[in-house]
């Protein structure tokens, strides 16, 4: 073994003062910076670490073993990894509307301020109240609760549930909204390469000589993987050098991308995937404007899978005591953040990596009690090294239980005879083999694959575009790590049409990889954790074999092994050996569970970045709201749209008052009424008519050019789709509107026909509702406004432009317009369009030809009153329940026509003469209140399904007759016009006498409308 | 062995030594009365009934895979029977009733949890739907309480109430609404149906089902031949390809719906709470996890899996409705196989085909069917007619144009 | 997913709406008879393998797309404009 040491070079300026104070800091060493200490707290207690710490690094700095409390038997637990695997150090960091639970103190990076709390833990993490669930743990086997808390049955939710549920959970999530914003960004690129260890960094230098585009993703804060862990030689140079050496070469690629702290988390469909970075966590607070955190959403046309490996724990009693921890960890701390996990460390191994951890401690200044390796023979070489360190080694032994309390003392030791002995150690370091990280390949339904040759899985048939190089591909040398990290970029590379050919890689130091793994020990001495988050442990694996959950979705299910945080990464393998064992099958036909995405837990406010708050969505404005906000309009969301709903004046003393103003005004005199919002069609062509004919249920052919008629649109199924007017402004020139909040629906469906149904058609379409403002103008005084905005020389007089008539028309001295007379309120109205520039323009314009005519603006709310005294269907109405009959439409379906619903419309349920079908509703108490959803009763009848007649499907209050007004859907509700029912509305505590009427309330001969 | 706490406490100190599998593994005998294809939660509560109500013990379930794997343990885990429509309202509220007594029928804790489902609206169109819901709730004896906006906000105060783009405006409420242990369903039931006698085949796939004259004769399946008088399809998810084989085409298609579940806190949210302007709909487990839903992914599937953008449609609706989520964490999420129906209603009927029956097309609703469906289909298929409950569930409807349309939304599946 | 339209290139799934499956052939109203249109609105093949499917691209080329996908991969092998294909499945039937 060479003498490395892994360094900065300001690392070797003296240690500042601050940290002296760490007792567990080595001397020299490691990739923090000795010169600048960063002040943290934990549990409230001011501790001291150094930049390039993770918070577990220097927790551990200063002797701080115990972490947590596990989640069932809230059992003392410590830090085991040094990554994001670790299932037991979580904490909740930061405070406030800050707090983050379940942080894994492992990846969550020190700063100055730093402010972390354990978790699951009363009054404190020493003395825990509920720390007693371990002694009642042969009660808390898996399962348990499926069997019991049943009597009595109303106990669940009061008594036990409630019980259940404060003990469960693990940290507390901040109450407060998050103060902090996020960021998404598409990014696209050849090769997409996973990891930043010694496979990654060969993979992206490779790939990046070509002149690819790369993106080089790692989730830790520092590139180089096992290379800043390990003590390890690449090319003469030390591990970390070679590391450092390859960054700077990528970073200075034009089309390279190196992203830090971002972990790829999913893999989808067709080459996507979905990274994040973690920008602004390693700082107290975001800077100003930058985001906390930034999702990736990456497409690429390659990409090589790094992700490494994640080391094996063993089962054995006590194997949760603060101190046990993984031998890749315990390097990690020593060699990269300088850090001694403890003294004096015994080393359990089942291979020869684990003995790697012997020379580190004795490197770092610690002392090696003993090496226990499952194996019964051990290389003479290690043996020897072992010896000039003065760790015993004990052969073919194993570790059967750990002492102490909340941190460890001693292990207890079984030697190759059986005989035992306790080991003195405050630090145990397991080695098992290592498992390559075969989530991400599996995100698109790949089944990984088992290798007898490393006792691990391996990728299976990988995602397309996808090839996996070193550990994830269970190829552990770092020679191997870097040589087919190498071929995969630039295989990668060369595929994406680049000239790449990897070179040689560098030389390594020697290494050995022999294992042989011990799934469980024989005869632990307590309870032997398999899955350490979620408190399952081995007994509880035989217990799931014993109540028959054998399939390994049952074991995970019943046990809820693998269902923490960490998604099992520590613990999956180690259920599905036992089970194996006691099945008597081997591990692969036992069966694997499906990794799912993320591959560690995300924030969810980083999958919805800035579409929070007001820009959930996007906010559509009419052309006239400035000037309605001027007049401080109340506006409503309709969609994404924000609309007027009504205009209140000063001493209006609430809405009602204000809308019935606003339509008396306009049956009085004028309003206008901003209806941009409706979808508008262009259509055009030779067969402009023959489209329109299929598309519409009533019949086109004889609108002559310069009229406008009402438009019924069914579905296939012969449900109403929609309704609108078609105005016909040239011989192959059809305008049509549709409803706000079908416009985009019936576009869509416009296209399908055109398309697909009939594409012979010689016919274009076009949506230009964004291109037109459109604005009511409605009232007996209509005419006599609209003559101030429109040029002379269009006769708009009653006879020379009728109800119905249309026109391309100019305003303001030669602005195109269009005209139509066509009224939703039943009164001599007009639709005044003109391009959406001008829209703001001709809105004040208006208004100002109005003001001599005492005209008011109006808002929906209006708008719906007017077109509730009127009948009229609107959304309520045209809910995709109702066919054109229900509505009262059915008399103008076109008979000698295909359309789009024809025969769908004629099943026998859709013209059921029981139908409920359209009718007015009118207070027999003219002073009461109507609510729409009520539903009709026969007077005197008691409430029933049976019984229920129909609804109410809108309702106003109509000033023009002084009381509530409602049209609904009631059963052959035509033939009962003076017949009265109840309209029960018991949710509101409605139950009001309505009579069935016309649902014409007003100007039912349609006089006002034709003047 | 019979649970209860005295059973737990006795095998704690007995090493937890005595407990028998929940239910026995068995290989296929050559002949059942009737074969139920499906070994989900449907199909086992299927046959526990058909063993309870009918005494028709002669029965083997059939499962590809095994117990629970299909959508019985992926979903979201909501009870409700908060419908509008005559069609659907009196068979919700009937496995609502089952669901209330399950854990007394089955000797099984399935930790049916009556916290509450709450329906937020946002503008007054939608508060009128849901009132004409609540209203057609109430008029068939089922509990649904309109809130208004302060109703809302004692309940769940901390979403948005201040700076949301759809400002809360009130909710439906159903207080008996609330959530089961989705796998203790499928468990339970194969437990209770296998005490009765019935056979759960696991790891058997059928591959054909055998006519004669117009009437099945039995299913071919990977571990042979089994005869059968009756069989019952019970496959949400691959209901076409059992059809199939039938030469019969039905009016669904297979769907992904994804769902979702953040890390284990603290209690923060008691009841189920769906937002009503966008794609969201969240609630807590007993072990601490938020677990949400959205929309389905909109596209036909087999693939257990769905796309980043619908991942990330309901996670803007769920920081919408909610600002404090941002820091919570999604843990893990999962796609299931949605048998999506041309009118958004399910099938319980007998085929054109004797002694076929199927119990298909419950979009995302079929969990909360659970206990009604098997008994129901139970009820079919022993006495070759409708459950009154579930006479709207016929296959002709659509010819007959009796759809059961709760969002009217048409024949599309995806938009159901 | 990705969808590569014949008019815009690759773009995100979310880019467009989905329908269905292609295969249904639209009876002619006045001469079909409505169980033929019922089969045409409501029965689909719904299979586990390869489907054309129609997908509109709205927020692209408001294009309706006959897009040939595995529904058990998502693997997608072909992408034609919906209305060439329409037209030749005409000609095909004038033939």
């Amino acid at each position: 073994m060479t003498t490395i040491t892994l360094r900065r070079a300001e690392t070797d300026a003296a240690p500042a003062a601050a940290d002296r104070a760490a007792p567990f800091r080595t001397a020299a060493g490691g990739l923090v910076d000795r010169r600048r200490p960063l002040d943290f707290t934990f549990d409230g207690r001011a501790y001291t670490g150094l930049q390039g710490d993770t918070l577990a690094s220097a927790l551990l700095a200063n002797g701080v073993r115990l972490v947590g409390r596990s989640f069932k038997y809230h059992r003392p637990r410590g830090i085991l990894s040094a990554g994001s695997e670790e299932p037991n150090a979580l904490v909740e960091l930061r405070s406030g509307a800050r707090r983050e639970p379940n942080t894994r103190a492992t990846v969550a990076e020190l700063y100055q301020g730093l402010d972390a709390q354990s978790q699951n833990r009363w009054p404190s993490l020493a003395l825990d109240a509920l720390s007693v669930n371990a002694l009642l743990s042969p009660v808390f086997a898996a399962g348990f609760y499926y069997k019991t808390f049943m009597w009595p049955a109303s106990f669940w939710e009061k008594l036990y549930e409630p019980m259940i549920r404060r003990a469960a959970g693990l940290g507390r999530a901040a109450a407060e909204p998050d103060p902090d914003h996020y960021d998404k960004v598409h990014a696209h690129c050849d090769v997409l390469v996973i990891g930043g260890g010694p496979a990654g960094l060969a993979a992206a230098l490779a790939a990046g000589r070509s002149g690819a585009r790369v993106i080089l993703v790692d989730e830790d804060f520092s590139l180089g993987g096992r290379l800043i862990a390990e003590r390890r030689e690449v090319g003469g140079r030390s591990g970390a050098d070679w590391a450092a050496t390859a960054e700077a070469e990528l970073r200075g690629l034009p089309e390279v991308t190196v992203l830090t702290r971002t972990t790829l988390f999913g893999v989808y469909d067709h080459g996507a995937y979905g990274a994040v970075e973690r920008v602004s966590d390693h700082l107290a607070v975001p800077a100003a404007h930058a985001p906390r955190q930034r999702l990736w959403r990456i497409t690429a046309r390659r990409a090589v899978l790094a992700a490494g490996a994640i080391e094996r724990p063993h089962v054995f009693g006590g194997n949760d005591r603060p101190g046990v921890m993984l031998a890749g960890a315990v390097r990690t701390y020593l060699n990269r953040y300088g850090v001694l996990p403890g003294r004096r460390v015994a080393i359990f191994t089942s291979g020869d990596d684990g003995w790697r951890t012997l020379a580190d401690v004795v490197a770092a200044g610690g002392e090696v009690a003993a090496v226990i390796d499952t194996r019964p023979s051990v290389p003479p070489a290690l043996r020897r090294e072992a010896e000039a360190a003065g760790a015993r080694v004990i052969a073919g032994g194993y570790v059967a239980g750990t002492r102490g309390h909340l941190a460890l003392k001693a292990v207890d030791v079984v030697d190759a005879y059986g005989s035992r002995e306790t080991v003195a150690c405050d630090c145990l370091a397991m080695a098992n083999g290592w498992n390559p990280v075969v989530h991400l390949d599996s995100h698109l339904s790949r089944r990984p694959v088992w290798s007898e040759e490393i006792h691990a899985f391996v990728p299976g048939a990988l995602p397309c575009g996808m090839e996996a190089a070193g550990a994830a591909a269970g190829r552990f040398g770092l020679a191997d790590c870097l040589e087919t990290g190498a071929k995969a970029g630039a295989g990668a590379a060369s595929e994406c049409g680049f000239t790449a050919a990897p070179e040689p890689a560098p030389a390594t130091d020697p290494e050995s990889h022999a294992h042989s793994p011990l799934w469980r020990v024989p005869k632990p001495r307590g309870k032997a954790f398999v899955d350490f988050q979620n408190d399952v442990a081995a007994s509880d694996v035989e217990l799931a074999h014993r109540e028959g959950f054998r399939a390994v979705e049952h074991l995970k299910r019943y046990t809820t092994l693998g269902m923490a945080t960490d998604q099992g990464k520590t613990s999956n393998l180690a259920g599905l050996s036992i089970m194996a064992e006691l099945t008597g099958r081997a591990i692969p036909s036992v069966g694997t569970t499906v990794f799912r995405p993320p591959f560690t837990p995300v924030a969810i406010g980083a999958f919805a970045g800035h579409h929070r708050g007001k820009e959930f969505r996007a906010t559509r404005h009419v052309p006239s709201h400035a000037w309605c906000e001027e007049q401080g309009a109340v506006f409503v969301e309709t969609g994404l749209w924000l609309r007027p709903a009504y205009f209140p004046r000063a001493g209006e003393r609430d809405w009602l008052e204000t809308v019935n103003r606003e339509v008396n005004t306009v049956r009085a005199n004028v309003g206008i009424c901003d209806v941009t919002t409706l979808g508008k069609i262009d259509i055009q062509g030779r067969d402009a008519l023959a489209f329109i004919e299929r598309v519409c249920a009533n019949p086109f052919g004889t609108l002559p050019v310069g009229k406008a008629r009402y438009a019924v649109l069914l579905r296939e199924d012969g449900l109403v789709m929609d309704d609108g007017t078609i105005a016909r402004l040239a011989d192959t020139h059809y305008v049509m509107t549709a409803s706000t909040a079908n416009a985009a629906k019936v576009m869509q469906h416009l296209e399908f026909c055109r398309q697909w149904l009939w594409p012979e058609h010689d016919v274009q379409i076009v949506s230009v509702s964004e291109q037109w403002a459109q604005y009511a103008v409605a009232g007996p005084r209509a005419r006599d406004t609209l003559r101030g905005v429109i040029d002379p020389g269009l006769d708009i007089g009653n006879a020379a432009f009728p109800f119905l008539a249309c026109a391309e028309v100019t305003v303001g001295g030669g602005i195109p317009a269009r005209l139509f007379r066509i009224s939703f309120s039943g009164e001599l109205a007009y639709e005044l369009a003109v391009p959406a520039a001008y829209g703001d323009a001709a809105w004040r314009a208006l208004m100002a030809a109005g003001a001599a005519h005492g005209i008011t603006p109006y808002g929906s709310e209006a708008l719906s009153v007017m077109r509730i005294e009127k009948g009229h269907a609107a959304g309520a109405e045209i809910n995709g329940q109702t066919t054109a009959r229900d509505l009262g439409l059915g008399g103008m379906l076109a008979k000698k026509k295909d359309y789009v619903g024809r025969l769908m419309k004629e099943r026998p349920a859709m013209t059921d003469p029981e139908r409920p079908i359209l009718a007015g509703f009118r207070p027999v108490d003219r002073s009461a209140r109507l609510r729409a959803g009520a539903h009709f009763l026969a007077v005197g009848a008691s409430p029933s399904l049976a019984a229920d007649e129909g609804y109410m499907t809108s309702v106003a209050f109509s000033p023009s007759l002084g009381h509530w007004i409602g049209i609904g859907l009631i059963r052959r509700g035509t033939e009962r016009h003076g017949e009265r029912v109840r309209a029960y509305d018991p949710v509101r505590g409605g139950d009001v006498e309505v009579e069935i009427c016309s649902p014409v309330f007003v100007d039912p001969k349609e006089e006002k409308l034709r003047v | 062995m019979r649970y209860s706490v005295f059973s737990v406490l006795g095998q704690a100190l007995r090493g937890q030594r005595d407990w028998k599998p929940h239910w026995r593994d068995v290989a296929p005998r050559t002949e059942y009365d009737v074969v139920i294809v499906g070994g989900g939660g449907h199909g086992l509560a299927t046959a526990y009934y058909l063993a309870k109500e009918h005494g028709i013990t002669n029965v083997a379930v059939l499962e590809k895979s095994h117990v629970g794997s299909g959508n019985v343990g992926r979903n979201t885990t909501i009870v409700r029977s908060n419908y509008g429509l005559a069609g659907n309202i009196p068979f919700y509220e009937h496995a609502m009733k089952l669901w209330e007594g399950l854990e007394a029928d089955i000797n099984y804790n399935a930790m049916v949890s009556q916290r509450g489902v709450l329906n937020l609206f946002h503008s007054d169109a939608q508060r009128d739907a849901y009132a004409r819901r609540g209203n057609a709730m109430r008029m068939a004896g089922v509990d649904g309480e309109l809130l208004d906006r302060e109703g809302v906000r004692a309940m769940v105060p901390f979403i948005d109430f201040d700076n949301a783009r759809f400002p809360v405006k009130g909710g439906l409420l159903q207080r008996r609404g609330g959530t089961v242990r989705h796998d203790a369903v499928a468990w339970g039931y194969a437990r209770a149906a296998d005490e009765r006698g019935v056979d759960i085949v696991q790891n058997c796939a059928v591959t054909g089902i055998r006519r004669e004259n117009g009437r099945v004769t039995g299913v071919e399946t990977s571990r042979g031949f089994i005869r059968a008088g009756k069989v019952g399809i019970s496959v949400a998810g691959s209901s076409s390809l059992l059809a199939g084989m039938v030469d019969m085409r039905l009016p669904i298609e297979s769907h992904v719906l994804q769902a979702f579940v953040s890390e284990g806190v603290k209690p923060l949210i008691d009841c189920v709470m769906t937002f009503g302007a966008g794609h969201f709909y969240v609630s807590q487990s007993d072990k601490g996890g938020l677990v949400f839903g959205g929309d389905i992914d909109g596209y036909n599937s087999y693939a257990q899996r769905g796309n980043l953008a619908t991942i990330e449609d309901v996670m803007e609706g769920g920081m919408a409705l909610w600002p404090g989520l941002g820091r919570l964490r999604l843990l893990r999420h999962w796609g299931g196989i949605m048998d999506m129906s041309m009118d958004g209603s399910p099938i319980i009927d007998r085929t054109d085909i004797g002694g076929l029956y199927l119990n298909a097309g419950w979009c995302y609703g079929g969990f909360k069917a659970t206990p009604a469906a098997g008994f129901c289909f139970a009820h079919t298929i022993a006495r070759d007619e409708p459950h009154p409950v579930s006479a709207a569930y016929r296959l002709d409807r659509f010819a007959t144009g009796h759809l059961i349309d709760e969002k009217g939304m048409g024949a599309q599946p995806n938009l159901h | 997913m990705r969808i590569r339209c014949p008019h815009c290139g690759e773009r995100d799934n979310g880019e467009f709406s989905y329908l269905g499956d292609a295969a249904p052939v639209r009876p002619d109203g006045m001469e079909a008879e409505a169980a033929a249109m019922h089969d045409y609105v409501y029965l689909r093949d719904n299979p586990a393998g390869a489907i054309r499917e129609l997908w509109y691209h709205g927020a692209g080329c408001r294009g309706w797309l006959v897009v040939t996908r595995d529904t058990r991969t998502h693997a997608i092998s072909d992408v034609a404009p919906a209305r060439d294909v329409a037209l030749a499945r005409r000609k095909g039937e004038a033939a």
